[in-house]
């Protein structure tokens, strides 16, 4: 288990460096450099500025410097936000978005585990029906559709919530965190009633129902822990898509997290906020991978003889 | 004599129609199920509108009524006006065009690639698949997002590149199912059995291997078309996609959304038909699914 571990950990150095290299390159392949917005600027100042920043040196000692400030952890100055450094933005955004996340994540857990388990329970019947069609609404509202559809009708119509903020007023936090968790609350759902569905055709719940246990025990102690190992593999990717979905959010909610600033960094060009951003995203998202296929090996039996075994 | 020509050819009848069973069970059990067929036949209209689009639209796409502005639906206009007076389903007809050109565009290029990459993954294995799958990790580590933003920002935002990003994205997917699927079946007696007859490789993935990934293929494709879609319109609300003139479902959300207070039609419409056609090509994938997965068809 720990040689697997430490080989996962090993081969998520390469992956890191390729997408270091690769958004590197791609961002200094950009047309327009960083200052090229700002009108009347006089030549002087833009040496002066690309000397600083160290846009006049080679391509190739630029790379070498960056990864070397990488190695320690440091993003740089931002070309946008002057006197500010990537850390500190990032530091900034980041309580607000993991927060929102959270938030989203136990929304679209509870919900989507209780309905899914609930509907493989009695398939075919009202409460498979009623979820399950709900569910497919879910994945067929995006975010960005139920986001605006929320504000119209809890915000602007009913005036019963605020429409944009993140901890200003009172209940602010609840219309970003539905609409970020529904989508995800859907999928969880039908994962899980679909895990659950294949497991309680096996022959371990039937014993387990002729021994004359109670359903709801051979619900919550011999079958969840197979049926969930679908969800527990789509937490990895899920984590990925809320980042994603933040950008969304943040945007239609009006909230100072890393999703905004990374949709306005894109906009504004702000080179070395968007390198820092997509590296430092990119390792939360290869840790939460290696974290949910941990967790899937440790539910799974059969995967686990095969690690131990390789 | 007679009795055994009856049931010779009752015999012959039955193996005929065991030899494409698996085909005709699969369009049975899904011409049963009402939700798929729904949504293959909506499906198919919003096809067909789109390509008649140019001609049965009742104004033209460009075709401008400053003078009325914005108005609710009404009989000249049954979907309403936006702020320029321009026909809302003249611009959803032309918006379908384009998010379903990507839709089905995207979702090609991304098979081809997963496809291949899959199959020669998981039929040769050991090192080359485990270079091949590290590839598409990487790939899966790399935020999709950022990777489209960036080409969109350094090669222009053009409807080619995005088609070709967008599909490179989402292959990953693909190649990890086609890989598990061929690596269950490479195993198996009936592949042994082309070997000991002396075919080659390439003819054993070519006739055999990739004709039995078909199935769970087919399943996610039809749900790879949506997430296309919903990618495309994402990436247009957020001013990242499809840029005007042209215009698309999730660009008219973005217009809609800056006016929905006053003009709530704008958004609601667009955004019907965005999840109408979502809705129909998930019922689709999901009745395929029920359909062509052997296990599914075993209660």
């Amino acid at each position: 288990m720990i040689k697997f571990l430490l080989s996962r950990l090993l081969q998520a150095v390469p992956v890191l460096i390729i997408v270091i290299t690769a958004t590197f390159f791609i961002v200094h392949a950009a047309p327009g450099g960083p200052f090229s917005a700002d009108k009347a600027v006089p030549p002087e100042v833009i040496q002066a500025l690309e000397a600083q920043y160290k846009l006049d040196q080679p391509v190739w000692r630029q790379y070498l410097g960056y990864l070397g400030d990488i190695a320690r952890g440091d993003f740089g100055p931002s070309f946008k936000y002057p006197g500010r450094s990537v850390n500190e933005l990032i530091m900034a955004g980041l309580p607000i978005t993991a927060e929102l996340a959270f938030y989203a994540m136990i929304i679209a857990i509870l919900i989507g585990v209780l309905s899914g388990v609930g509907a493989a329970m009695r398939p075919n019947t009202l409460q498979d029906y009623v979820p399950m069609t709900l569910a497919m609404i879910g994945i067929c509202m995006p975010s960005f559709l139920l986001g605006p559809l929320l504000v119209l009708v809890f915000g602007i119509q009913l005036e019963l919530l605020p429409v944009s903020g993140w901890g200003d007023i009172p209940g602010d936090k609840i219309l970003p965190s539905i609409t970020l968790g529904t989508g995800y609350a859907a999928f969880i759902a039908r994962l899980s009633r679909g895990g659950m569905l294949e497991i309680l055709s096996q022959d371990y719940i039937r014993t387990a129902r002729a021994k004359g246990l109670r359903e709801t025990t051979v619900i919550i102690k011999h079958a969840l822990r197979g049926g969930l190992i679908p969800v527990v593999a789509f937490l990895g990717p899920a984590f990925a898509g809320l980042l994603a979905g933040s950008f969304v959010v943040e945007t239609i909610f009006q909230i100072p997290g890393i999703g905004r600033f990374y949709v306005q960094a894109a906009f504004n060009r702000d080179y070395t906020l968007i390198l820092g951003m997509t590296i430092f995203l990119s390792t939360l998202i290869i840790i939460f991978n290696l974290i949910s296929d941990l967790i899937s090996i440790w539910l799974n039996p059969k995967l686990r003889d095969e690690v131990s075994n390789g | 004599m007679d009795k055994l020509n009856n049931i010779t050819s009752q015999v012959e009848a039955s193996s005929e129609l065991k030899s494409s069973s698996l085909w005709r069970d699969a369009w049975i059990r899904l011409s049963k199920n009402r939700l798929a067929i729904a949504g293959l036949i909506v499906l198919l209209t919003l096809i067909m509108i789109s390509l008649l689009t140019p001609i049965i639209a009742p104004y033209g796409y460009e075709e401008q009524n400053l003078a009325i502005g914005a108005t609710a639906p009404s009989e000249e206009h049954l979907l309403g006006t936006d702020i320029f007076g321009r026909d809302m389903l003249t611009r959803i007809m032309y918006g379908g065009r384009v998010s379903l050109m990507v839709g089905f565009v995207a979702t090609s290029v991304a098979l081809v690639i997963g496809i291949s990459w899959g199959a020669i993954a998981g039929f040769f294995g050991g090192r080359l698949d485990a270079v091949m799958m590290r590839i598409v990790d990487a790939l899966y580590a790399l935020p999709f997002m950022i990777f489209i933003i960036l080409l969109m920002v350094v090669f222009g935002r053009n409807i080619l590149l995005l088609f070709l990003a967008i599909g490179a994205v989402e292959w990953l997917t693909m190649a990890r199912i086609v890989r598990s699927q061929v690596m269950s079946i490479r195993n198996q007696e009936f592949i042994e059995a082309a070997y000991s007859i002396g075919l080659t490789r390439w003819v054993i993935i070519k006739k055999h291997i990739i004709p039995n990934t078909i199935g769970p293929v087919i399943v996610y494709t039809t749900l790879t078309i949506p997430s296309v879609m919903l990618l495309e319109a994402f990436l247009s609300f957020l001013g990242l996609g499809i840029q005007p003139p042209q215009s698309s479902w999730g660009l008219l959300i973005n217009y809609g959304v800056e006016t929905m207070e006053e003009y709530p039609w704008l958004l609601i419409f667009p955004g019907m038909a965005l999840s109408l056609t979502l809705f129909s090509l998930n019922f689709l994938g999901d009745g395929l699914r029920d359909a062509l997965d052997p296990r599914a068809s075993k209660d």
